[in-house]
C-alpha cells in the first residue's frame, strides 16, 4: 500500500470542537470509538451518545430537527452504522430539514468491534447514494482542512448536509467514558427540552 | 372490505387530545386514512418512513425536544423493529407509543399476514412491553389516552393493537 496516512478522525472531531460545543448546538453520535473521542474532547450537556441500536443516531437527528426547527443538530454516524440504515437517507432527503448536518467518518471498517472491513472498502461509495437519495448538498472529505470548511459551510447554510470523510480506521487507547447510558440520556433530555421550551 | 372512515378519526382525535404533534408512518391498508388525516393536518409532522425501525429513532428525539409522538405501523413493521426497540427506546427507556395494526388475526384472509398475525402477542409479551388491543370506537380514545400516559410515565414501549373489529366496516 503506497496510500499516504488518512486524516484521524479525531483531528477532524477537535478541528470542528468549538462549533459542536456551543451554546444551543444539539449532537448525537453513534456508539464506539467516535463517541469517545467527542468524549474526550469535552462533554457537554448537548451531546448525547447513542451507545446501541447501529443505524438509528440519524433517525435521531432527523426527529431532532424536525421536533426543533430552530436549534442546529449535528448527527455523527460512521459508514457501518449508516450502511445498516440506507433508507434513513431518503427518508432525511425528504423531509430535508435546513438545520441537520450529518456527518459520516468512513474508515471503511467496524472499528470498534476488531476492524472487519465494510463495502465502502471495496467501492461502496456513501456520498453517491447520499446524492442518489436526494440530500441537498453532499460534500467529500479528505484531509482535516476540507473537512472543517465542509462542515463549517454545511452548518452555515440552510439546507440538510450529508458530509462523507475518509478517515484512518484508528481509535482511542481506551473505551471508558465516565458518563452512565442514563444519566447522559437525561441530562440530554433536559437539554432539548430547555432549547423546545424557549422557542415555543 | 372498506377500512372504516369513521374509526380512523376516532383513533386520531384521540391522538390529538393527547397532544400527539409528530407521527411516524410506513402505509398498509389498515392506516391510510389515519395517514391521510396526518398529513392534512397543519398541526401534525407525519413522516413517511423507508422502514418502521427509523420511527424508533425518530420519537426518540421527539421525545428530547418535548414533543409527543406515535408510531403507526403493521405489526411486521414491529417485528422489524425490534432491535431498535429493545436496543433504543428500552435500553434508554424512552417513551414510544406504538400503534400496531394485528393483521393475520381472526378474521385475516391474506394467507401471508397470519404467521406475523400469530406471533404478534408473543413477541410482545416476550419483550415485556404492555399492549392493549383497541376493539372498539368507545373505548379506544380512553385506551389511547392510557396507554399515552403510562408510555410517558413507565418510560417505556406501549402497543396498543388495532385490531379488524376497529378498522373494519363489517366484520368479516
Amino acid at each position: 500500500m503506497t496510500d499516504t496516512a488518512r486524516m484521524r478522525r479525531a483531528d477532524a472531531l477537535a478541528a470542528i470542537y468549538p462549533t459542536l460545543a456551543q451554546e444551543d448546538v444539539v449532537v448525537v453520535t453513534i456508539m464506539g470509538a467516535v463517541a469517545v473521542e467527542l468524549y474526550n474532547l469535552g462533554h457537554r450537556p448537548g451531546f448525547f451518545y447513542l451507545e446501541h441500536a447501529m443505524g438509528l443516531a440519524s433517525s435521531l437527528g432527523l426527529g431532532l430537527a424536525l421536533s426543533l426547527p430552530h436549534v442546529p443538530v449535528v448527527v455523527i454516524d460512521g459508514d457501518g452504522s449508516l450502511l445498516m440504515n440506507l433508507g434513513t437517507l431518503s427518508t432525511m432527503a425528504r423531509y430535508h430539514p435546513g438545520n441537520l448536518t450529518h456527518v459520516v467518518f468512513d474508515n471503511e471498517s467496524l472499528l470498534s468491534v476488531g476492524g472487519f472491513p465494510t463495502a465502502t472498502s471495496t467501492g461502496t461509495d456513501l456520498a453517491g447514494i447520499a446524492q442518489a437519495a436526494g440530500v441537498p448538498n453532499v460534500r467529500r472529505a479528505d484531509t482535516v482542512e476540507s473537512f472543517a470548511a465542509a462542515f463549517d459551510d454545511a452548518f452555515a447554510g440552510n439546507e440538510l448536509a450529508t458530509i462523507v470523510a475518509k478517515v484512518e480506521a484508528v481509535g482511542p487507547k481506551s473505551f471508558h467514558m465516565d458518563l452512565p447510558m442514563l444519566e447522559n440520556r437525561f441530562q440530554f433530555w433536559r437539554y432539548c427540552r430547555e432549547l423546545g421550551s424557549r422557542a415555543g | 372490505m372498506p377500512v372504516s372512515v369513521t374509526n380512523s378519526h376516532v383513533i386520531y382525535d384521540a391522538l390529538r387530545a393527547v397532544d400527539v404533534r409528530l407521527v411516524s408512518a410506513l402505509p398498509e391498508t389498515w392506516l391510510v386514512h389515519l395517514i391521510r388525516m396526518a398529513e392534512d393536518d397543519p398541526e401534525m409532522i407525519l413522516v413517511r418512513l423507508a422502514k418502521e425501525e427509523e420511527g424508533v429513532g425518530i420519537s426518540a428525539g421527539a421525545h428530547f425536544a418535548g414533543v409527543k409522538s406515535a408510531m403507526l405501523m403493521q405489526n411486521h413493521g414491529f417485528l422489524a423493529s425490534v432491535n431498535g426497540i429493545v436496543s433504543f427506546a428500552q435500553l434508554y427507556k424512552m417513551p414510544l407509543l406504538m400503534l400496531i395494526s394485528h393483521r393475520g388475526d381472526l378474521g385475516e384472509l391474506d394467507p401471508w399476514q397470519t404467521q406475523g398475525g400469530m406471533v404478534t402477542l408473543p413477541v410482545l409479551r416476550a419483550l415485556g412491553i404492555p399492549s392493549f388491543p383497541l376493539t372498539d370506537p368507545v373505548t379506544a380514545p380512553r385506551i389511547i389516552r392510557q396507554g399515552q400516559a403510562l408510555a410517558e410515565s413507565a418510560l417505556t414501549p406501549v402497543a396498543l393493537l388495532l385490531t379488524r373489529d376497529l378498522m373494519w366496516e363489517e366484520a368479516s
